[in-house]
């Protein structure tokens, strides 16, 4: 029951917020927000007592081709679940004060992409969670489309159509699957039970990497990501970059493995090094970026490289590190993308070159933003270090030199992270930064609550690391099977 | 039967009414017809026994089943959205009003025939019917040169086709020594594939239908005539005749031709191919809307051969709710389409310029109808081009359903182009005036396509 009206109560907000008319749209979503987010509070407090069967909830939805209506919450998708319900309001909080213009039709739309995501980590069964995959593509992209920056246009829709290629080769794959299937159903406990081929899963693998690749984005498929990043509006941004990412990252633990095994072990480690070149690449090209969406963008490029280099690299580490780097990427990543967007609003530009000295004016967002920054580059007690430590430990367990490569980002991500910084808050003031009041009332609650989140998970990541063990464990005994 | 009958005898009665200048009566009542003749239909499905007509046995010539019923409900709800927006598309139109109302309904009963065909010759009726009614009506805008040309290419090449479909069928006697569908079929599984006269005839009868659905090689005639016609006929062959056809071409080879399956399935898998591939490479450079729904026709006829190439499994299903899905889509598409042209006076993509901001509600509608052609959920034309590819699959043709696949993400550009139109480019001035009727048919078939996605099993628990 609760599961339903965790999945189904953002539908109806975005519904309500659609009618509701301009004045109140961001008061009234706010306010659904935050009911969704106590809701998944209380869930967490079930789930703590009475673990994930409390959640199930199945029936079928159509006969023929069997098709069920799964849903579950585990330890893995209530994490995931958390992130989405808890950084949703504090997206629709950030929107506050910037005049959106046709604001029912944005705060509509971000709470139906709230819809999608949690459908995602809720499905447990094959095609209804290629739906909500699917249905996920939707609202971001008019997002972006009607809000979004001048070159929006092409960019979005190169956007949507390679993510739309990459979705349908895992139509393909599932399909396949499903007839592979001796019973003949797409619910993921037939699904990790199959006994394929060595041959068949390695072509099924491509046909599920390449679906993830495209999303998450993992280098060479990468080429949408920091031209949408720019584009689309903050918000958006925020959701692709703090939420949709996860998407893929997910789908890795929960579909790709776990179902492919002997696929991953044929091609992990091409997979893996994918990763880690990604990682590299990344970082170097942020070096050289002047803008900071575009620097924000390949940091986190670089980030989800290491994510998925840990889920590749097959032990319990690098699970419970790209879990708990999920869930910290989501917070500091929508985090910096916020802080852009501040600047940008003062200033109309965040070219580095153009911005100065803004330490000096405002200096509780030079704070509250370098508590982000740290997180991003991974300082302990920050919550980016748990993560990060655990995936560079687990890639090293999988091989030395992949390792030494990988950590590159920690030296990397430090320098053109405080560069940026010096250059954009630090020195003489620039031409454009003169008039810079410091946060209004929102944007302060936004990063408040984003550093007091990055600093408590960074002391006590217990809870998330527990929580998530039995199942990830539980996949990698699948997998080593 | 008697649906079939009702529905030529509501033709007529559509003549007589206006020798009695009960002009304005004409739609409604061709409305209240339809409503009984789909309740009519809707009996049929419980009823059982072979087709009789007076206490003489019909079976040989038509057999009403679960899949004619099924269809004929289909293409009896989409002539009514015809119908509905028929009223006033066709407002200026003083003399040949009735004439047009009673050729649209002959295109229904012509359908009708193909959906329960069981007899070659009734096969051939039901092609001719359609589409001398379809030559007249796409012709039917005497003093418009497209018009005459849309008619003029239709019929030269569609009477060429027809001349073919004869030939075949007459081979198929030839070899089989009946007209009646189950001869046909039982010969074709005893020395079928021996026998040339009768792979001859296959192919014969073949190429006609493949050129009425308008597959690749046989298209051309297509974007022409889909241009040139008046839109509501462009609507109608779009949705009622494409779907009428697939079904008879379906039936056809569901009942016939399996055993000659080895031949049938090579031809069809290149020309599906072929199909997919032409509409999507040359859609993308479409300028003119109703052109590029024509070649979204065209490739859509691709996806419904994969149904046709699973006709041994029984894909009769996933053929039914593909047609439905793609029918209310390209319903609901032209439904908008219609006013914005008869408004800004041009049928271009760019007449849909800037709709988002003056008609926000049927910019979205027409979005969605767009989505699900595109195949994107949770529209009714994900879950059809979904059970498509699972037939095909399972059939053992994964190399053509990663085609369809890739064709599909190609075909999303052009799809979008009109998204795009309505809400990034800049408007004129020009109001756009939707009247009501074609609002009712765009909300019915949006919200139908919707339902439909989100409960297939509406549709798909009728076990074709």
């Amino acid at each position: 029951m609760m599961t339903l009206l965790l999945l189904f109560f953002p539908l109806v907000a975005a519904l309500l917020v659609l009618l509701g008319g301009q004045k109140i749209a961001a008061k009234l979503a706010l306010g659904l927000a935050v009911v969704e987010l106590a809701i998944t509070g209380y869930a967490v407090s079930v789930f703590g007592n009475s673990g994930e069967s409390a959640f199930h909830v199945f029936s079928t939805w159509i006969e023929n081709p069997l098709i069920s209506f799964h849903l579950g919450l585990d330890g893995l998708s209530l994490a995931m679940v958390a992130l989405t319900n808890l950084m949703t309001p504090l997206i629709i909080l950030s929107a506050f004060n910037r005049n959106i213009r046709h604001a029912s039709g944005y705060f509509s739309l971000i709470l139906a992409m709230q819809f999608a995501l949690i459908g995602v980590f809720m499905a447990l069964d094959g095609l209804l969670y290629y739906i909500f995959w699917e249905l996920a593509l939707l609202p971001i992209y008019f997002i972006a489309l009607r809000w979004g920056g001048p070159g929006r246009v092409p960019v979005t829709l190169k956007f949507f159509i390679y993510t739309l290629a990459g979705s349908l080769l895992m139509l393909f794959g599932l399909i396949s699957l499903y007839w592979f299937n001796p019973n003949n159903s797409f619910d993921i406990r037939h699904l990790y039970d199959l006994a394929l081929t060595s041959k068949q899963q390695g072509w099924l693998f491509w046909m599920f990497f390449l679906a993830f690749a495209v999303k998450i984005p993992i280098v060479p498929f990468h080429t949408w990501q920091a031209d949408t990043y720019r584009e689309a509006p903050t918000q958006g941004t925020m959701l692709l970059s703090g939420l949709m990412l996860k998407m893929g990252t997910y789908s890795l633990i929960r579909w790709l493995i776990p179902v492919l095994p002997l696929g991953v072990a044929k091609w992990g480690p091409l997979a893996i090094t994918l990763c880690v070149i990604g990682i590299v690449y990344a970082s170097v090209i942020a070096l050289k970026q002047r803008n900071l969406k575009n620097l924000f963008a390949y940091s986190s490029l670089a980030h989800a490289g290491l994510i998925s280099a840990g889920i590749f690299a097959l032990n319990i580490q690098g699970l419970q590190g790209s879990v708990v780097q999920m869930f910290a990427h989501g917070v500091y990543m929508i985090g910096l993308f916020y802080c852009a967007d501040i600047i940008l609003y003062r200033t109309a530009t965040i070219h580095t070159d153009h911005l100065g000295g803004i330490r000096a004016i405002a200096p509780q967002f030079a704070t509250l933003f370098m508590i982000i920054l740290l997180a991003t580059i991974g300082l302990p007690l920050t919550n980016g270090f748990i993560g990060e430590f655990l995936l560079l430990y687990s890639v090293y367990e999988y091989n030395t030199w992949l390792a030494v490569f990988a950590t590159t980002t920690v030296i990397l991500s430090a320098a053109y992270m405080f560069r940026m910084y010096k250059k954009v808050m630090l020195g003489e003031t620039g031409v454009r930064v003169t008039a810079f009041p410091d946060l209004f009332w929102n944007e302060k609650l936004v990063l408040g609550i984003i550093a007091v989140v990055i600093i408590l998970m960074g002391i006590y990541p217990k809870p998330l690391i527990e929580m998530t063990e039995p199942v990830l464990q539980a996949i990698l005994n699948i997998v080593k099977n | 039967m008697y649906t079939l009958i009702a529905t030529c005898c509501l033709g007529l009665l559509c003549l007589v009414v206006e020798i009695f200048n009960l002009r304005k009566a004409l739609v409604p009542v061709v409305l209240t017809g339809l409503a009984a003749i789909f309740l009519l239909n809707a009996q049929d499905w419980s009823a059982a026994g072979p087709v009789a007509i007076g206490g003489m046995d019909m079976s040989h010539m038509m057999q009403i089943d679960h899949y004619a019923v099924a269809f004929n409900g289909l293409l009896i709800f989409l002539s009514a959205m015809i119908f509905v927006m028929s009223a006033s598309f066709y407002k200026q139109e003083e003399h040949h009003l009735s004439d047009y109302l009673t050729i649209l309904l002959f295109i229904l009963a012509g359908g009708m025939v193909l959906t329960s065909f069981s007899n070659l010759v009734m096969l051939f009726l039901g092609i001719e019917i359609v589409s001398i009614s379809l030559y007249i009506m796409a012709g039917s805008r005497k003093f418009d040169v497209r018009s005459n040309e849309a008619g003029f290419k239709y019929f030269l090449m569609g009477a060429f086709a027809s001349a073919i479909l004869v030939f075949g069928i007459a081979l198929l006697y030839g070899a089989a020594g009946s007209f009646e569908l189950a001869k046909v079929a039982s010969y074709a599984s005893s020395t079928g594939m021996e026998s040339p006269m009768f792979l001859t005839g296959t192919l014969l009868v073949l190429v006609a239908l493949l050129f009425k659905v308008a597959a690749v090689p046989f298209h051309f005639w297509s974007p022409d005539v889909y241009e040139g016609s008046p839109t509501l006929v462009t609507a109608l062959m779009a949705t009622v005749v494409k779907i009428a056809v697939f079904a008879g071409f379906y039936r056809l080879v569901s009942v016939g031709f399996i055993a000659v399956d080895g031949y049938t399935s090579d031809i069809i898998v290149i020309v599906a191919a072929a199909t997919m591939i032409f509409a999507a490479l040359v859609g993308l450079s479409q300028q003119n809307f109703k052109r590029l729904l024509a070649f979204s026709g065209i490739s859509n006829a691709g996806y419904m051969l994969l149904a046709i190439l699973s006709a041994k499994s029984g894909a009769a299903s996933a053929l039914f709710y593909y047609g439905a899905a793609y029918g209310l889509a390209t319903m609901g598409a032209f439904a908008i389409a219609i006013p914005v042209f008869a408004s800004t006076g041009k049928e271009t993509i760019d007449a849909f310029d800037g709709l988002g901001k003056k008609k926000p509600l049927h910019a979205a509608l027409l979005t969605l109808s767009m989505l699900s052609i595109a195949g994107i959920p949770p529209m009714a034309g994900f879950l059809g081009k979904y059970y498509l590819f699972s037939e095909a699959i399972r059939n053992g043709y994964p190399i053509l359903t990663i085609v369809a696949v890739l064709t599909s993400i190609i075909a999303v550009y052009y799809y979008f182009k009109v998204i795009l139109a309505m809400y990034t480019k800049q408007a004129d001035e020009r109001e756009v005036r939707t009247v009501m009727s074609y609002s009712i048919v765009m909300i019915i078939c949006v919200g139908l396509g919707l339902l439909l996605g989100v409960l297939p099993g509406l549709l798909l628990s009728l076990n074709l």
